[in-house]
Parts: C-alpha cells; sequence; structure tokens
C-alpha cells in the first residue's frame, strides 16, 4: 500500500512540475516578445486576448493544426525520433532540481519540492543535455538538406566544445559544497547573500552563463538555427508538432539551464537576507530564474551574432583555460584552507 | 536507380554497384568533393531574389557564382515605347529603398540633352529630397545589414526614423514606396511648409539618433568582429571592378559625383566626403553612418537657403501649365493634354549622365532620335556592377560572411535585374 502511494505521489509531482515547466515555457515565449518589443520601440503581440495574453495558446493551436511534412528523401525514422531526443532530455533535467524548502505533509503523505533528490543531480543534468544535441543532429542530418545539415553539424561542434567548460564552470560550486546532489548545494549557500556560490565563484560563474547560452543556442551563439544564412538551421524541414518540439525543448532548455545556474550559484531557494526569511523559498527560486530569464532577452536585444569559428575559438582558447584554472585555483585554495 | 526515392533503399545499395571506386592499394579511393549550395532565390537573407551557387570546403567558400534576372521586368525596354514623362514612374521601380534618387538620375540625363536651366528653388528642393532619399536609403541598409548580423534592435530603430521620412514623402509627393516626384525641368509641386517645419525638426533629432545606432554598434566587440576584414577590396581592384558610392570610398578612393562633379546645390552648400582605409565591411559601415549625418547637414543647409521662385522650368514645350489654369482655361487645358499624352520632343544626340545614389553611381544612357520617345535607353545600376566584384570579394570567407558580403554592396535587386 505504502508503495502504491509513493508511486502515486511521484507521478503527480511529475505532472504537477511538467505543467508547470510547459506553461512557464509557453509564457516565456510571450514575455521575449514582448520584452523585445517594448526595447525595439513596438507593441509586440496584441490581438489575441487582452495585450496578447492568450498568444501562445493561439500559436500552440496553430502548430497542432498545422500539417506535418516530411520531405522526400528524409530518413522517416530519425527524421521522426529527433525532436522527441531534443525535447525529453530537456524536460528531464527538471526532476532533479529543488523548487523550495518545505514539504508539503498530508496526513502520512509527504510532497517534496522537488521530484527526486539524487546524489548526482548535476552529472545527471549534465548528461541528458548532452542527449539533446543528437537530437540536433539527426533532426539536421535526417532532412536530407543542406542547410538542415550544415545546422546540426554546426550544432554538435558547438554543444561539445561548450559542454566542457560548463561541466568545468560547476565543478566550483561541487568543490564548495562537497556534494553533487542539488539539494545539499542549496543547502550549502544559506545564511544570506555573501554565502552564495557566485560570491566565492565569481568566474565560473561567468563561464556558466556564457556557456549556457551557447548550449541554449541562443543569440549571440545561435550559430546552429543562425536564420540569416541557414535559414533555419537544423530545423529548416520541420512543420507542424515536430517543429514546436524543438521550439519547447529551446524555451525549457534556457529555463533548465537558469534553475541549475540558480541553484549552483544564486543559492537556489534561499533567501537573500535572513531578514527576508518570511517571504517563501520558491518565490525566491522564481524571481531568480526570472531575472536570469530576462537577461537572456535582452541579450538578444543587444548583441549581433558571432561567426561560427569566432564561437568555437572563444570557446576552446578563453572559455575552456579559464574555466580549467578556475577548478584548479579553487581546489588549492579549498585544501589550504581545510 | 530506378527505385523509389528513399533514403534508406539508397543507403542499402551503397558500395554495391551504385558507385564505382578507383582502387588504391587494394581499397577504395577517397572521393572528395565540395560542397555545393544553393541560396536563394527563396532565402530569407538574400536581400531579395538573388541567387547564389556556393561551393564550399567545410564552411569556407571557394566558389561564388551569382545568378542574376529573377527579377527582370525589362525597364530600359518598355522605355523605348514611352514618352520621357512615363519612364519616370518605371524608374521609381528600380531601387526602391529610394525611388526618387531614380527619377533624379533620369531626369538629369533628359535635361542634358534638352539643355534647359533649372530654377533655383527647383534645384534646392531637388537636393533636399535627394538626401531625404540618401538618409532613406542610408538607414534601411543599416537596419538590414545589422539584421543579418545578427542585431535585431538596431533594424527597428533604423525603420522608425525611415517611417517619419516616410511621412515626409507621402506628403511630398504622395506615396510611400514607389514615390515619383522630379520632373523633367523641375519637380511635380512645391515643398509646404508644414514639410519644411517637420523637417527642420526632423533633423533637430537626428543626429541623436544616428549615435544611439553606433551606441549599439560602433563599438560592439562582435560588431567589429564580424565586419572589420571581411570583404576587404583594395582601391586599385575596387576601381578596376568599377565600384562606386561607399563601397569604393570605403577602400580610399575619394570620388563622389557630388563633389567631382556639382548638380543641383551640392556646390553651394559645406560638406564632406568620409573615406574609409582598409576597404572592408566596417570601414563601409561607417562611410554611410557618417554619410548620413552630411546628408542632414546638407539638407539643413538647403532648408536654411531656400529662395522663393518657380519649381519648374517655365518653358511651355516640356512642363505642365500651372493646375489652377487647367481647370478654367481652355487653352491650358489643350496644352496640358498635349503634354501628357504625346510628350515633348528630345533633340537628337547621346548622353550619359551619372548621379550620386545611396548605393553609387546610378547612370542614364540614352540616346534618342529627335522624337518624343528615346530610342534607346540604358541604365547602369550600382547594385549590378557591385555584383561583378562579389566572387572576388566572397572567396576565402565563410558562409556566415556571404549575408555580411551581401549586405555590403547595399544590393537592392530592383535596380541589379531592371
Amino acid at each position: 500500500m505504502d508503495l502504491v502511494i509513493q508511486v502515486v505521489v511521484v507521478i503527480i509531482q511529475i505532472a504537477a512540475v511538467l505543467g508547470v515547466v510547459l506553461t512557464h515555457v509557453a509564457y516565456l515565449t510571450y514575455a521575449e516578445r514582448k520584452i523585445l518589443s517594448d526595447m525595439q520601440d513596438r507593441l509586440g503581440p496584441m490581438e489575441v486576448g487582452p495585450h496578447g495574453l492568450l498568444q501562445p495558446l493561439a500559436d500552440g493551436l496553430k502548430l497542432f493544426f498545422k500539417e506535418d511534412i516530411i520531405p522526400a528523401g528524409a530518413n522517416k525514422i530519425i527524421f521522426s525520433a529527433a525532436p522527441i531526443l531534443v525535447l525529453v532530455p530537456a524536460l528531464i533535467g527538471f526532476a532533479v532540481v529543488p523548487f523550495g524548502r518545505d514539504s508539503l505533509q498530508i496526513g502520512p503523505i509527504e510532497i517534496t519540492p522537488y521530484i527526486t533528490d539524487i546524489n548526482i543531480g548535476v552529472l545527471y543534468v549534465l548528461a541528458f543535455a548532452s542527449i539533446g544535441a543528437y537530437g540536433i543532429l539527426l533532426g539536421g542530418w535526417a532532412s536530407n538538406s543542406k542547410y538542415a545539415l550544415l545546422g546540426g553539424l554546426r550544432s554538435a561542434a558547438q554543444v561539445i566544445s561548450y559542454e566542457l567548460p560548463l561541466g568545468l564552470a560547476l565543478v566550483g560550486p561541487i568543490l564548495l559544497s562537497e556534494s553533487l546532489s542539488m539539494k545539499t548545494m542549496t543547502e550549502a549557500q544559506g545564511g544570506g547573500i555573501w554565502n552564495w556560490f557566485v560570491v566565492a565563484q565569481p568566474i565560473a560563474f561567468v563561464v556558466y552563463m556564457i556557456c549556457a547560452i551557447a548550449e541554449t543556442n541562443r543569440l549571440p551563439f545561435d550559430m546552429p538555427e543562425a536564420e540569416s544564412e541557414l535559414v533555419a538551421g537544423f530545423f529548416t524541414e520541420y512543420s507542424g508538432m515536430r517543429f514546436s518540439f524543438f521550439f519547447l525543448a529551446e524555451y525549457a532548455n534556457m529555463i533548465l539551464v537558469s534553475c541549475i545556474a540558480v541553484v549552483a550559484f544564486l543559492g537556489g531557494w534561499q533567501a537573500p537576507l535572513p531578514a527576508l526569511e518570511f517571504i517563501p523559498p520558491i518565490v525566491w527560486f522564481l524571481v531568480k530564474v526570472y531575472f536570469l530569464l530576462f537577461f537572456y532577452i535582452w541579450l538578444r536585444a543587444t548583441v549581433p551574432r558571432l561567426r561560427f569559428d569566432q564561437l568555437m575559438a572563444f570557446g576552446w582558447k578563453i572559455m575552456l583555460p579559464v574555466a580549467l584554472v578556475n577548478v584548479l585555483l579553487t581546489s588549492i585554495i579549498k585544501y589550504l584552507l581545510n | 536507380m530506378e527505385e523509389k526515392q528513399d533514403s534508406v533503399t539508397r543507403l542499402d545499395h551503397y558500395g554495391e554497384d551504385d558507385f564505382e571506386f578507383e582502387l588504391v592499394d587494394g581499397k577504395p579511393k577517397k572521393r572528395v568533393e565540395d560542397l555545393l549550395l544553393n541560396m536563394g532565390p527563396q532565402h530569407p537573407s538574400t536581400h531579395g531574389v538573388l541567387r547564389i551557387v556556393l561551393e564550399m570546403e567545410g564552411e569556407v567558400i571557394v566558389k561564388a557564382t551569382p545568378y542574376l534576372g529573377y527579377l527582370h521586368r525589362g525597364v530600359e525596354k518598355l522605355a523605348e515605347n514611352s514618352t520621357y514623362t512615363q519612364i519616370i514612374p518605371l524608374t521609381d521601380r528600380l531601387d526602391y529603398t529610394s525611388s526618387m534618387t531614380n527619377n533624379y538620375a533620369f531626369v538629369r540625363a533628359v535635361e542634358k540633352l534638352l539643355q534647359v536651366e533649372i530654377p533655383e528653388r527647383a534645384e534646392y528642393i531637388r537636393t533636399i529630397v535627394a538626401e531625404m532619399q540618401r538618409l532613406a536609403g542610408h538607414l534601411f541598409w543599416l537596419g538590414t545589414q545589422a539584421l543579418d548580423i545578427g542585431a535585431m534592435t538596431v533594424f527597428f530603430y533604423t525603420f522608425r526614423e525611415r517611417e517619419v521620412l516616410l511621412d515626409l514623402f507621402e506628403m511630398i509627393c504622395g506615396a510611400r514606396l514607389t514615390m515619383s516626384y522630379y520632373r523633367v525641368g523641375g519637380v511635380d509641386r512645391d515643398l509646404s511648409q508644414e514639410v519644411v517645419d517637420r523637417l527642420y525638426e526632423f533633423l533637430k533629432t537626428f543626429p541623436e539618433k544616428v549615435d544611439e545606432y553606433n551606441t549599439l554598434l560602433e563599438t560592439n566587440r562582435i560588431w567589429i568582429g564580424r565586419t572589420r576584414d571581411i570583404a576587404v577590396i583594395s582601391a586599385e581592384d575596387a576601381v578596376s571592378y568599377g565600384l562606386t558610392g561607399p563601397a569604393l570610398r570605403g577602400s580610399g578612393v575619394n570620388y563622389d559625383i557630388r563633389k567631382a562633379e556639382p548638380y543641383g546645390v551640392y556646390d553651394r552648400v559645406e560638406w564632406e566626403v568620409p573615406l574609409g582605409k582598409n576597404g572592408d565591411t566596417y570601414d563601409r559601415y561607417w562611410i554611410r553612418v557618417e554619410e548620413m549625418r552630411q546628408s542632414a547637414k546638407i539638407i539643413k543647409q538647403c532648408l536654411d537657403q531656400l529662395p522663393e521662385g518657380l519649381i519648374a522650368v517655365d518653358l511651355p514645350t516640356i512642363t505642365y501649365p500651372p493646375r489652377d489654369k487647367v481647370e478654367t482655361d481652355m487653352e491650358s487645358l489643350i496644352h496640358h493634354f498635349m503634354i501628357a499624352t504625346e510628350g515633348f520632343d528630345v533633340p537628337e544626340g547621346e548622353v550619359y549622365c551619372g548621379t550620386e545614389g545611396p548605393k553609387g553611381e546610378l547612370g542614364f544612357y540614352i540616346v534618342s532620335q529627335g522624337a518624343n520617345k528615346p530610342y534607346r535607353m540604358r541604365i547602369r545600376p550600382p547594385s549590378f556592377i557591385h555584383m561583378g566584384a562579389f566572387e572576388h570579394m566572397a572567396l576565402g570567407y565563410m558562409i556566415a560572411d556571404i549575408v555580411t558580403i551581401f549586405g555590403t554592396y547595399d544590393i537592392v535587386m530592383g535596380e541589379c535585374d531592371r
């Protein structure tokens, strides 16, 4: 009986997290359009609902009813599997993110503010993030289009180049908290803003943010889908729901990397000052995530796109050495302090 | 291979009999091919219906062949069957980002044949409007070039200012896209006081707006990385490929028709020709931005000096009678009707006349046999000439630079394909 209740509780948790994440994804597209248009002296979506608030819903419906086209000469199985291969890893990472502090107690049932807390949480997220690159690469290859192929190749190169410094940047917080679990990592940063790892690890934070933008294919690193030269990159040939899967995955990834950044560097659900702890932890968590998401959108409105070779040079010649030196310094200081 | 075109089936047959392998040491020799990529005519950033076939080694371009003519409408041939006045609206469709410049270039060529003296006020108005067109053209260029490189915000900022100019054009001539304002011997109608006031108002804030675009671009590391040393062309090459306008001045060649053979009132106002050093995309960007400032300066001075007087030459054989007389006076009505239907005869001769457009030297070559229609008209569009240097400028750069290189010439296919 206990087992059954546990399984039901976990399923409810999964459904709730999925629901919340997908709603956020939908409204992130809306927020992006609104923030961009505000920065660019225009209105953005205004027609569907008050201030265009129902626009994401309309977009979703439109995509759902669009014709699903598989181009001639495409490899059907891989072409159909690729969008799923991109979306699932993006969503699966949310399983280990601790959204809040307190568990909800209903009788004997305890509902935790995270789906699970595994002791290799960070590794788990990184591992699944790499699988997403396969979806992009295979989608680009299976489309039987040169633009998609070039987009897919670029993406593979880009993700491999930036995954290394991304992982190395996370080594800093791991060393400081002496844990790979996201929950322990958050708890290690309690007691005020000066205890957040961003203070002790500013270099790692900057490296992480830059690599996270590259991982999610956002400007200025949106090479794989550089629309000015590659039309739409690896999803040029996709339409309808399959296209929307790629689209959802991109925004879900944005939220995921922001969540990881918040957990690893910005204290997770911890309040910045002990005096502010009366505000629920989940609110703090969301505020920090929204701030990072706003930063991404802001960046998109500001900078042009890098060229592919510049991006690779930047990744290997600057990001990787900086991340390595940071890991080395952190380890030495940590050893000396002990 | 008579099987259905399915890649799975094709894969199964690889290495059997579909391909013949040359054997080297008992192993099949590796075949190396360059990737052939067809870009356009339907592509989001080929600036209209330009088609380029690229041969690439990885992402590096080893051969680039432009295919032109997708927007060919036979303007030159149509002109042979139209009176000189009817040709003016045809020229609107050449460089549609600044249509009135084309009008200007055409009417100047005809006036050169007719040898008419343009009234002072008309010359000032022509210069003002030509410089407004240059602003509109350069704003369009800056926005699209930045958008191609990924800086989308600049695009909306430049179009905000372009909108003000388009509103003014609407007040001047009634249209926003294919504007037709210049007439042989003058202009169509007078500038109203409201236009003058609003133009002053626009010029007051315009330099700040240019600074605003520059804060996003001028010192941006990514922008510099994407434009510096891209599509470099030396001064000698630029001259021998026949580049003109900002593309030529970017390489440091001081040639601007407005200075070399002044027309309009360019010799009566103070302005400078910005020159580049390296002949790269960044220099051409800088020159166009600087030209916008200079154009604003020219317009300001012209407005200050704007004299009273006629807006078209007082020559009844080529200009319409005043509008109010046409509605009351029978002779004037007949006169108007005759010019509108039959046009006017142009003395026999040949003429070439180049005008400095936003994109470069826009030339019209007209052969007249004394009739009311040209025997032959040939247009020298800067975009077409610039396409000749495309491969020279594109070789060795990467596919991402291709869109930068399209942009740096400021290509408009309407003009290129005519």
